[in-house]
């Protein structure tokens, strides 16, 4: 109980956070944003400036990746909090108890499948030779076996697939703590089922919304598996991009400058989503998990 | 020698001074409380007593020995928290068996002790049982037991009551004193009721703003309060404000604030001139008549019936209300007949008027 | 509400036909393990069990195919290992944020929170970078060969447990918050050290948390790819192996065999931590 005791204990706890963080986390940020500053110019010799960032900008391919990654993350993102809220408002407000967890349940099933296992069910599915093709062809709908791989919106609908449960958890959980009463009181003061879900609904569901929106966009714009394996080559994607400068052409120097870039960019959308609805990153985020 | 002392223990948080030089003395095998309301510091003197705080100044004794500098694990006095704190994850019989345990007690000789002790609260065979599947009284007993099987020096006991209902509380009230007196330990119950002061110790510290006011028997509290606050915090009373127009002997006259001139004791040093405040008991006050006082002029507001403790409610002229205790008046009353109120001035008491009042 | 009947119908067939969309690739991906053709799809040859257990080419089965078991030790190893130590730093952070204050407390709060909204491939990339700095150092300065900081195991286990820290921090963090602090000043005032203290009363209260925290890691870490693509070496764990033999190879029904394992040992899993968390009525 003593104060040095106490002291002593701070630190025994405070040092595995400040490892954790400073040699896992931070460093390593700093160790890319240094490398995306300099410039080889010979056999271990560098320069150091911006070289690498103007390199960025003046290349349209990648230019482009990046652009493509940002509007198609932010329209997966888009789509998961259109479809996923009509569900989750299903589960916390008009399942019955008993179906309610169970729903909650299956929600979460595919949460705990790889990434890999749910892209190649896709796969399975929707490629030339796959079940729907070939089924559609059996009932005669289609002549010929179609390829449904390799399209943006096989992409969408597998990025909105792999993020959507992403959306319902916190969704859910926010709006179960919802009373039934204030819609009740909604109604009863003679709200129209637009008003009330307008002025009583969104606002509670708000915390949920922005930390589903949150980690979807931060998932989506972060995915690997599903674009590269359900887009194929053309998938142009932003992580295929720096996992191609680092680990196929070894230009360490650009694949670092695009993960800040990313970093970067996918941190102001967060920021950005934070400030536009005046919610915390404690409180959304680390809510719910 | 005492139990348990402290002398001029005082607690600083910061600059706030939580507790303010207090010394008590608690003789072996008595029952001691200390009341006073929520924020008052009673929480902060019971938690260095246990050894979770420490002072900032003064000395804790334990059976005459310092326990300033011996950790709360190493102090033999055991303590029933506010909410019990029985271990959830382990039944009853481990609850009970886990200070033995510290102790390093006889693997052996645990399940008797257990089985002892649980006969002593009168809940025999509950061993297996888990936490959850008692009843209030039930946990409140085992809660005790677990203390108690350790033989303590003191036993401190935070509000255990507290989380009761009205019904149950007024019989564990009783329960308590006679569990006290059956294990002739000495217990220290820290409470911000003062029925349940009054009704189970032999002596109540009374305690406001981290100091005590008065330490005496309820008994003494009740009829000899020496200050406005020990007046109105300990059973009722009725508070009538004013200014002491002339002592004489040891009576003040009063002018009330809302006029008129009463006869009271006078229980402090205030003097002519000053702003002071009468206490009195509902069953001090009498309808009708002159008991020496001087009497008040009101209407009787309501009845309010309620067995022995049943009151009258008068609306004197000056546009306070005051309870009169009704002993056998009520039949002689009804509510808007106009009545006169009066009492012996030696049962009224005469207070310097506490800040705010 | 008139006429809601109606429109609730239509709602229920959404949500219908939403759970449909949630099962189609799993119970695709997991069906065609045993079906009875060298290809996974339609038409559908009969049931078989080959895929799992079929020892000659050119249905090996999984429990014959060396690559995709000796991935699945080293997800299962490298699992076991980052969970272990995720939650012992998890339960660490957990103690510093509920029951310690300090400085910037909120500050450093933030900053565990962080690593859950880095994409997981630039954990990856920022490791790998940093790591081979410090290697790159070593050799220059004083000649050492730091192998652990090139690709393989020891970086896989670093990268996952920078992320997987924050989601076992904040699991046991939620637990510890509902403990009631008099609990272990009670223990404390019966006479346990504060060691006992720790073992008999935080830790059996915190153990359901600790326990799924353990589950939820391990699953995380035996899923993951994005870190562990730019962290691995030779030692490749499942993930990795499947998507190069998906590259390489292109989808044969060892891989829905896969699937079906992995589908199955992660429900399994899943529902084991669900359990643990509920079964307490302690809090």
């Amino acid at each position: 109980m003593s104060r040095d005791a106490g002291r002593l204990s701070l630190i025994l706890l405070f040092a595995p956070f400040a490892l954790w963080i400073g040699l896992l986390i931070i460093l390593p940020q700093i160790g890319i944003g240094y490398i995306s500053l300099r410039e080889k110019v010979g056999i271990n010799e560098y320069e150091f400036g911006f070289k690498n960032y103007a390199d960025f900008a003046q290349a349209a391919v990648y230019r482009n990746t990046l652009f493509r990654t940002a509007w198609i993350s932010i329209l997966v993102t888009m789509l998961a909090l259109v479809l996923g809220f009509p569900i989750s408002y299903y589960i916390a407000k008009i399942a019955r108890e008993r179906s309610r967890a169970a729903l909650f349940l299956m929600c979460l099933i595919p949460l705990w499948v790889s990434d890999l296992v749910r892209a190649y069910g896709w796969i399975v599915l929707l490629r030339e030779t796959g079940v729907v093709s070939t089924a559609l062809v059996s009932m005669g709908v289609i002549n010929e076996p179609i390829e449904m791989l390799y399209n943006d919106v096989t992409v969408i609908i597998g990025l909105v697939y792999t993020v959507i449960l992403f959306m319902i958890v916190p969704l859910v959980s926010t709006m179960q703590g919802m009373d039934d009463s204030l819609l009740e009181a909604g109604f009863n003061l003679g709200g129209s089922r637009l008003t009330v879900f307008r002025r009583i609904v969104v606002p509670y569901a708000m915390p949920g919304i922005v930390a589903g929106c949150i980690i979807v966009f931060m998932i989506t714009a972060g995915s690997y598996l599903t674009p590269v394996l359900l887009g194929g080559k053309n998938s142009s994607w932003f992580t295929e991009q720096i996992y191609n400068q680092f680990i196929t052409r070894y230009n360490w120097e650009a694949g670092a400058t695009f993960g800040v870039l990313l970093l970067l960019f996918t941190s102001l959308v967060v920021w950005l989503g934070l400030r536009l609805t005046g919610q915390s990153l404690a409180t959304t985020v680390a809510k719910d998990t | 020698m005492n139990d348990l002392s402290c002398v001029g223990v005082t607690k600083k948080f910061g600059e706030f001074t939580a507790v303010r030089n207090v010394s008590l003395e608690v003789p072996p095998g008595s029952f001691f409380s200390i009341l006073g309301p929520s924020g008052c510091g009673k929480t902060t003197l019971m938690r260095m007593i246990a050894g979770f705080e420490t002072p900032s100044a003064g000395d804790i004794r334990i059976k005459g020995e310092s326990v300033i500098n011996l950790a709360p694990n190493k102090r033999n006095v055991k303590m029933v928290f506010q909410h019990l704190a029985l271990f959830p994850m382990m039944n009853v019989g481990e609850n009970i068996a886990y200070g033995l345990r510290c102790q390093g007690e006889q693997k052996s000789e645990i399940p008797e002790k257990v089985r002892k002790v649980l006969d002593r609260v009168g809940l025999p065979g509950v061993e297996d049982k888990r936490i959850e599947q008692l009843s209030g009284g039930q946990k409140q007993r085992i809660a005790i037991a677990r203390c108690m099987v350790l033989q303590p020096d003191v036993l401190l006991l935070d509000e255990p009551l507290g989380a009761l209902d009205l019904k149950l509380r007024e019989h564990m009230k009783i329960e308590l004193k006679q569990l006290q007196e059956r294990f002739e330990t000495t217990f220290l119950y820290i409470t911000h009721d003062q029925s349940e002061a009054l009704v189970m110790s032999d002596q109540v510290a009374v305690m406001n703003a981290g100091g005590f006011e008065q330490i005496g028997s309820p008994r003494a509290l009740y009829d000899d309060p020496v200050s406005g606050f020990v007046a109105g915090f300990v059973g009722d009373a009725n508070v009538l404000p004013g200014t002491i127009d002339e002592v004489r002997g040891g009576e003040a006259r009063v002018i009330l604030d809302g006029g008129g001139a009463v006869l009271a004791r006078l229980a402090d040093d205030s003097n002519t001139g000053d702003r002071v405040e009468i206490f009195v008991r509902p069953e001090a006050l009498r309808i009708g008549g002159d008991n020496g006082s001087g009497s008040l002029s009101g209407k009787v507001d309501s009845l309010l019936f309620n067995g022995a403790a049943s009151r009258i409610l008068v609306r004197l002229d000056t546009g306070q209300l005051v309870e009169v205790a009704d002993g056998d008046q009520a039949s002689e009353v009804s509510a808007h007949d106009a009545v006169t109120v009066s009492w012996q001035p030696d049962r009224a008491r005469v207070f310097v008027r506490r800040p705010g009042a | 509400m008139q006429g809601s009947n109606h429109l609730l119908w239509i709602y229920r067939v959404y949500v219908g036909l939403f759970f449909l969309y949630l099962v189609a690739p799993l119970l695709a991906a997991g069906a065609f393990a045993f079906n009875d053709s060298t290809f996974p799809s339609l038409p559908w040859r009969g049931f078989t069990l080959d895929w799992f257990i079929s020892d000659t080419e050119p249905k090996l089965g999984l429990l014959n195919d060396e690559p995709l078991l000796r991935g699945m030790w080293n997800s299962f190893y490298i699992g076991m290992i980052v969970a272990a130590l995720s939650v012992a730093a998890g339960t660490c952070n957990a103690f510093l944020f509920v029951r310690k204050d300090f400085p910037f407390k909120s500050a450093f709060y933030v900053l565990m929170v962080v690593p859950l909204v880095i994409p997981g491939v630039i954990l990856g990339i920022s490791i790998l970078v940093l790591a081979s700095m410090i290697a790159n150092f070593a050799d220059s300065q004083f000649g050492l060969f730091l192998t652990w900081l090139r690709p393989g195991v020891p970086l896989i286990v670093l990268g996952q447990f920078s992320f997987l820290t924050t989601i076992t921090s904040l699991v046991i963090a939620a637990r510890l918050q509902k403990f009631d602090i008099s609990l272990e000043e009670a223990a404390l005032n019966l006479g346990a050290s504060r060691l006992r203290v720790l073992t008999t009363v935080a830790l059996p209260f915190l153990f359901p948390a600790l326990f799924s925290a353990f589950i939820v890691a391990f699953l995380v870490s035996f899923e993951n790819f994005n870190t562990t693509l730019m962290l691995v070496g030779s030692d490749a764990p499942l993930t990795i192996t499947m998507y190069d033999r998906m590259v390489k190879v292109g989808s044969t029904p060892v891989l829905n065999a896969v699937s079906v394992v992995l589908m199955v040992g992660s429900g399994l899993l899943a529902l084991l931590s669900v359990v643990a968390q509920r079964s307490p009525k302690s809090d």
